[in-house]
């Protein structure tokens, strides 16, 4: 399951997706090669297969996603994006997604390489450690934060890394990432019309959804 | 040896699309145009293959599976076997609404060639000699057995297969098959199996051979024409290899050190715990229904199994069609208790096909059941392989013939 644990993010009869992953899935052209990483239950895989026309793999850790998605269908690998991304070839995807599990790596900073390189688009999608709730039950009860997109107490979390908006952004700058677009989500993950690189995105958006490219690759 | 088993005429291939229909222990004579080359070198013309088909081709012939059988399997895969009377090797797994569904799939399962149980091997008669082969047959390698069963489905009239599925040596020859026929094959199921046989497996092997070759009735392998048969080295050949399919847990499971109807250890050899009398009986039932030299011939095509060598030493190359990923669709299964195949040989083929983007799905299924889960009830391992198959189908645009599970 992705970090984020959301066992609803879709209904496979009806055809609808979580409103986040509806999101990603609009960035992503119809008909493309997609690697979904840490792609759980398949919702957002399954959605981009059969609504899109995408050939789409995904790689997922738990052994009940990967036995969900195959056994519906979906070409997906038991494994690790950190020892597995390397085996990849550059440009292998038209689009490399890890949605809501950047948070989860041991080695993030990496992670991002290995995604710009094996996709010639990244699309990252992450919780914002910035965002006020979160800053507000820190400085007012002295506890780390347990909200409704991030469930986990702090001694059982998988989320190891966490970051704000403005932490992402400069590590992208750091490592010569180009940042295509961006889309800051409120409450309900709803999309605001908050800028990306703004003090107050950071403190009123709940995620960021960052559609990324390796300097120097086409734009 | 196969003087039991009834001798029916192939389908004729002049019948019209559709209408090959459901049989088993069916015997067909290939290589007639033009001999088919061993890799050992040797020729062989006009040699049989024993098979069995089941469920209906469809019209555009897309719907034809491959079952690949594993060392000590044959082509008896879902009804009864003539020898044993038991039920086939997979009949939970291929049958009307099984995972591999006869009532949408055309399921073709050949013994290989260098086996006992109709096709040709080395207890079948030389033509030039008129006796059995013995260790006049030529050594044959899993590539071999693959081109057989490509002549196979040649006759049949099958210009690509929907998928090609086995486990353990099966695997071995799904693989070959992808690696081989990538144009021939939309997709492939290998199940507990690797790119190549390890170090530890080959010695296994060879504690079989040597144990077969021990015994005096082995005869120099001329036991056929000696009147005897190396039963006992046969059987202990079978017990050690039964080992290495089962795991410690499912053994304690079964067995623990349970003693074998008494109450106390007779302080003798007599087969005083539960185990030993379950390999003696492996051992002794083995025999009935499998040909020692064919054992020798069949481990032996499994040890110089390795995809690799034969690309460089780079196994992503096996998967490489020009300069694009392999068409196929492959989906690896392994069993986290299996330490014949263990799962890092699964992910070793995973990495390699990822290398070259190919499109692969890869499931390792949590059991204590060791590397004969493959043939045992493991439900989430028939799901995996019933939604890899339905998917599959939905791109190859095969018609569900029944409505679908959710």
């Amino acid at each position: 399951m992705s970090p984020l644990d959301d066992a609803s993010s879709r209904n496979r009869r009806s055809g609808t997706i979580r409103l986040d992953l509806k999101l990603i899935a609009d960035m992503v052209e119809p008909g493309s090669r997609v690697l979904d990483i840490g792609c759980g239950d398949g919702a957002l895989l399954d959605f981009l297969v059969h609504e899109k026309g995408v050939d789409g793999r995904g790689i997922e850790l738990s052994m009940d996603g990967v036995h969900t998605c195959v056994s519906h269908g979906l070409s997906v690998i038991q494994g690790d994006a950190e020892t597995d991304l390397k085996d990849y070839p550059s440009g292998a995807f038209d689009y490399v997604i890890l949605s809501q599990t950047l948070q989860a790596m041991r080695a993030p900073r990496t992670v991002l390489e290995e995604l710009v390189r094996i996709g010639d688009r990244a699309i990252v999608s992450f919780p914002n450690f910035g965002y006020w709730r979160i800053r507000m039950a820190l400085l007012w009860l002295g506890r780390m934060p347990v909200t409704e997109r991030l469930g986990y107490e702090w001694y059982e979390t998988p989320n190891i890394h966490f970051c704000t908006i403005k932490d992402f952004t400069s590590l992208c700058d750091r490592l010569d990432i180009t940042i295509d677009r961006s889309v800051i989500l409120g409450r309900d993950n709803r999309p605001t019309r908050l800028a990306s690189a703004d003090g107050i995105a950071n403190f009123f958006g709940e995620q960021g959804v960052f559609m990324l490219r390796r300097n120097g690759k086409q734009g | 040896m196969n003087a039991s088993i009834p001798f029916r005429q192939p389908p004729d291939v002049a019948e019209a699309a559709g209408s090959v229909s459901e049989g088993t222990n069916r015997r067909v004579v290939l290589g007639t145009d033009r001999p088919m080359r061993l890799d050992c070198g040797v020729e062989l013309a006009n040699f049989t293959v024993a098979y069995s088909t089941f469920g209906t081709l469809n019209a555009d012939r897309s719907n034809a599976v491959m079952v690949c059988h594993a060392l000590t399997g044959d082509h008896f895969v879902t009804d009864y076997h003539p020898v044993s009377g038991k039920p086939g090797w997979w009949s939970m797994l291929v049958g009307p609404g099984r995972p591999i569904d006869t009532d949408r799939y055309f399921v073709i399962c050949s013994n290989v060639i260098g086996g006992c149980m109709g096709s040709i091997g080395p207890a079948e008669t030389d033509p030039a000699t008129g006796k059995p082969y013995g260790l006049g047959f030529p050594v044959i390698t899993i590539a071999d057995m693959v081109r057989a069963q490509k002549l196979l489905v040649d006759h049949l009239g099958i210009e690509k297969l929907f998928c090609v599925v086995g486990g353990s040596m099966g695997g071995m020859q799904v693989l070959q098959w992808a690696v081989s026929y990538p144009e021939h094959v939309f997709a492939a199921l290998p199940i507990a199996t690797a790119a190549r046989h390890s170090a530890q497996n080959i010695a296994f092997h060879e504690v079989g051979r040597q144990a077969i070759m021990a015994d005096p009735d082995w005869c120099g392998g001329d036991y056929l024409n000696q009147g005897v048969r190396p039963h006992r080295g046969l059987a202990v050949a079978r017990m050690a290899a039964h080992i290495t399919y089962l795991s410690e847990a499912a053994l304690h499971r079964k067995f623990g050190r349970n003693l074998q109807n008494r109450q106390a250890v007779t302080y003798g050899f007599d087969a005083d715990f539960q185990v030993e009398s379950y390999l003696r009986h492996q051992g002794i039932t083995f025999v009935d229904r499998f040909d020692a030299n064919s054992y020798l011939y069949i481990t032996r095509a499994m040890d110089y199994f390795d995809l690799a060598a034969e690309h460089g030493g780079v196994l992503a190359n096996a998967f490489r069609v020009k300069d694009g990923p392999t068409p196929v669709r492959f989906c690896l299964t392994s069993f986290s208790s299996d330490w014949l195949f263990p799962t890092t040989e699964s992910r070793a083929v995973v990495h390699a096909l990822n290398a070259v983007a190919a499109n692969v799905s890869f499931v390792e299924v949590a059991t204590d059941k060791g590397h004969d889960a493959f043939l045992l009830d493991e439900p989430e391992f028939h799901q995996v392989v019933r939604g890899f198959l339905d998917g599959c189908a939905e791109h190859r645009g095969l018609t569900r013939r029944r409505a679908a599970t959710a």
